[in-house]
């Protein structure tokens, strides 16, 4: 048993620099880049070595499993003997595994950021939001107590929405932050409600009790939340469903994934650490936390595998069709969320059918480098050109090597390229696939190949298929960013400065850095490190699958480069034959139109208008009609008071007179 | 030796003079004088009373003599306060001290 203790500094230190450069930020706006980088880089090494000391030198317990450790427990609420919230600290591969990832893709975003970020205004407060954000983010993977994540998971939620809303002063990002926040909002409402369903069952808001009484058939507790019902639904599949609710809403599973990519309006380096490595795959670490208990109930894995799937494949079509890069980045990592959705649904529980568990994993392991990667190229790309459209972008290999370079590899591995960390994680999430359900398994492919298709898109849009002149380009986006100094063209941080040259070194170092480890993390043996059950295993190699997910691949990138290779009208021809199903894919199918509708026609003008009128009329007229009524009571009654001496000593002598005839003849 | 009955009459008259000096008059001087003479008119009642029903008492000539004292008292209180209120609304006109009202 070793000490991990230590492990509180991974929080308390990006806290401490969140209340310093909070508070001081503004007297020492350069030092609070480095400060913030300088702590992210000491958390991180802190992390590196939890999880070295955890996975390599602590090793399994006697019964081969890695231990859930709790090296710092408080408890902090205590409603009855029962039942608790703590504040704590739990240790178990996938906790340490996220510790790893957060702390490695925020201190990327960190050091980036100094470049990306450099003569930004508020650059200390970006600062303190992105410290703010690793601590919640941190907070969040390593909760004890269900409870305790759900205040994280709505820290994430806030420093998402300040981060989001950054540039405040465009009303697009604004809209975006309020959008982004009340979607996860309305999803975590259902998860509040799963929480509240599990616990009053469980008696317990703890993981591991939850997790131990749940999954203890025998159990009473077990019994009586399988019993209930509501709607044809035992009580248990109600809460984990609801549960799963917080997690699509965090992690922009249809159809609540609308906030996503509207939230790109926020900083690249922002999308890149938030809404693409850590917080979005925040509801697929939530399932897994509860992974035992899904695992229970097969009908709320099948609703976790089928939306999953769902979303897979409906981002990717949608991102084929879209024409801002950071667009198609976000509707990319809603596809791959969704594989890690549907692969945690596709996967059993006990040793070798837990490969979907290790998979999905995996795959947010991978998936949070080479998405980071991606995002902080595109934010090469954007400082560059300063514009988001594709259109304005074309043959900048040569202008911009190195980001050329890093955002190949990242495009070769999202697309499940072998030897690359995309093709093993991948390839295991199709096996599990394969063997659970072949429609997903189908689904995963048609996937696979969008997804190489819209990234090769991407890649040679960006990078080769010269469309204009690129001085032409630039100039003209020089002309816009004067013109529109506060617009969308801002996006670089740089003013009215255009850098005509590639990002400084801290751009391109983060760069490197994470193409290094998307080239090397798929070597990983995760499935030795992090399984369903805790029992290792070797995920088996198989051929045959692998050429078909590879294949999948490649045609997809040999239909991207045939289309988009050079500049051509082809891409306009096959639209055009398209014809609806191209715009209403353009338009995301016209999901943010649903969600109007649904909203302003349906709950603003049937319930929202009748209880503003009842409010106005019947609350608040039975206010009115009292107060109306005493004041008139009250008008009336005040001429008694006339001022005039002698009504005064009219009504006495009345009374005099009235009492003296009294006592006369009443005595 | 005069009827009790016509002395209390007069007294009765007295009474009702005041009262209704005091109900329509406006300046509060003639008020106070209003307020005189019903005292007055107890006076002459409590002296009335005394001499004719309880004829070996005094009960009722030392109220009198009190009542005197107490309406000596009022009126320097009563003009005290006239004249302050002269001085606040430039008036004696009872009508006009009307800021007490709503």
């Amino acid at each position: 048993m070793q000490d991990f203790s230590y492990i509180a500094f991974v929080l308390i230190i990006p806290l401490v620099i969140f209340v310093i450069t909070g508070l001081f930020g503004k007297k020492m706006p350069g030092l609070s880049g480095i400060l913030g980088t300088l702590g992210m880089l000491s958390a991180a090494c802190l992390s590196y070595f939890v999880a070295y000391q955890y996975f390599i030198a602590g090793g399994r317990t006697a019964d081969g499993l890695y231990p859930a450790l709790e090296p710092f427990k408080h408890t902090w609420l205590q409603f009855s003997p029962s039942l608790s919230i703590d504040i704590g600290i739990m240790l178990d591969p996938i906790s340490v595994m996220m510790l790893v990832v957060v702390t490695t893709v925020s201190l990327m975003v960190h050091l980036y950021s100094i470049g990306y970020m450099h003569g930004e205004e508020r650059y200390a407060t970006y600062y303190s939001f992105l410290s703010l954000f690793s601590f919640s983010m941190l907070g969040l993977v390593v909760s004890t107590n269900i409870f305790q994540m759900y205040m994280f998971w709505e820290l994430v939620g806030v420093s998402s929405f300040l981060l989001v809303g950054f540039y405040f002063s465009k009303p697009s990002a604004v809209a975006a932050a309020k959008k982004a926040f009340i979607v996860t909002r309305f999803a975590d409402l259902g998860f509040l409600a799963g929480i509240l369903i599990l616990s009053f069952y469980s008696e317990s808001l703890d993981f591991g009790t939850i997790i131990e009484r749940m999954t203890d058939h025998s159990g009473s507790i077990f019994e009586s939340a399988n019993a209930a019902s509501f709607m044809g639904v035992s009580a248990l599949t109600w809460a984990l469903c609801l549960i799963f609710m917080g997690g699509a809403g965090k992690s922009a599973m249809f159809p609540l994934h609308v906030w996503l990519p509207d939230a790109m309006e926020g900083p690249t380096p922002v999308s890149a650490l938030i809404h693409a490595a850590t917080m979005v795959v925040a509801g697929v670490f939530l399932v897994a936390r509860l992974f035992p208990v899904y695992a229970q109930v097969p009908a709320a894995l099948d609703v976790v595998m089928y939306v999953g799937a769902f979303s897979a494949l409906f981002a990717a079509i949608i991102a084929c069709t879209q024409t801002d890069i950071k667009r198609v980045l976000a509707y990319s990592t809603m596809s791959q969320i969704g594989y890690m959705m549907f692969s945690l649904g596709v996967s059993g529980y006990w040793g070798h059918e837990g490969l979907g568990y290790s998979a999905s994993m995996f795959h947010l392991f991978t998936h949070a480098m080479f998405k980071a990667l991606l995002f902080l190229g595109a934010g090469a790309v954007i400082h560059y050109v300063h514009s988001n459209e594709m259109g304005d972008m074309g043959g900048l290999r040569k202008k911009m090597p190195v980001t050329n370079a890093v955002f190949l590899i990242a495009c070769l591995a999202i697309s499940g390229v072998p030897p690359l960390s995309g093709f093993f994680s991948k390839e295991e999430i199709l096996t599990a696939a394969l063997h659970h359900n072949k429609i997903i398994y189908v689904v995963g492919l048609v996937t696979a190949c969008l997804t190489a298709f819209y990234m090769f898109r991407l890649y040679l849009s960006i990078f080769w298929n010269k469309a204009t002149p690129t001085n032409k380009v630039s100039s003209d986006s020089l002309l816009l960013l004067e013109k529109v100094p506060e617009g969308r063209m801002r996006q670089g941080g740089h003013g009215g400065e255009v850098h005509h040259m590639e990002a400084p070194m801290t751009m391109k170092l983060p760069l490197l850095i994470l193409a290094i480890a998307t080239l090397v993390t798929g070597f990983i043996p995760f499935s030795m490190y992090v399984s369903a059950d805790g029992t290792a295993f070797h995920s088996e190699f198989h051929l045959i699958p692998a050429i078909v997910a590879v294949s999948a691949g490649a045609i997809g990138i040999i239909i991207a480069i045939f289309l988009y290779g050079k500049k051509n009208d082809k891409p306009e021809r096959i639209s055009s034959v398209l014809g609806n199903i191209y715009s209403s894919a353009y338009r995301k199918f016209y999901v943010d139109e649903i969600y109007l509708f649904v909203t302003k026609k349906v709950i603003f003008k049937s319930l929202a208008a009748p209880a503003a009128w009842i409010d106005r009329n019947v609350v608040d007229g039975m206010m009115n009609l009292i107060s109306t009524v005493t004041e008139n009571f009250s008008d009336g009654v005040k001429t008694v008071q006339s001022g005039k001496v002698s009504n005064y000593v009219l009504w006495f002598f009345a009374g005099a007179v009235v009492l003296s005839l009294m006592i006369v003849y009443a005595i | 030796m005069i009827d009790m009955n016509s002395i209390l009459l007069v007294s009765f008259g007295l009474f009702f003079i005041g009262a209704f000096g005091f109900l329509t008059r406006r300046n509060m001087v003639t008020m106070l004088m209003a307020v005189e003479l019903m005292l007055n008119a107890v006076n002459i009642n409590f002296v009335v009373f005394n001499r004719y029903l309880f004829p070996h008492k005094a009960d009722g000539f030392f109220f009198t003599i009190f009542i005197i004292t107490i309406a000596a008292a009022e009126a320097a209180v009563a003009i005290a306060i006239i004249i302050n209120l002269y001085r606040k609304f430039r008036s004696i006109d009872a009508e006009d001290a009307d800021t007490m009202k709503w």
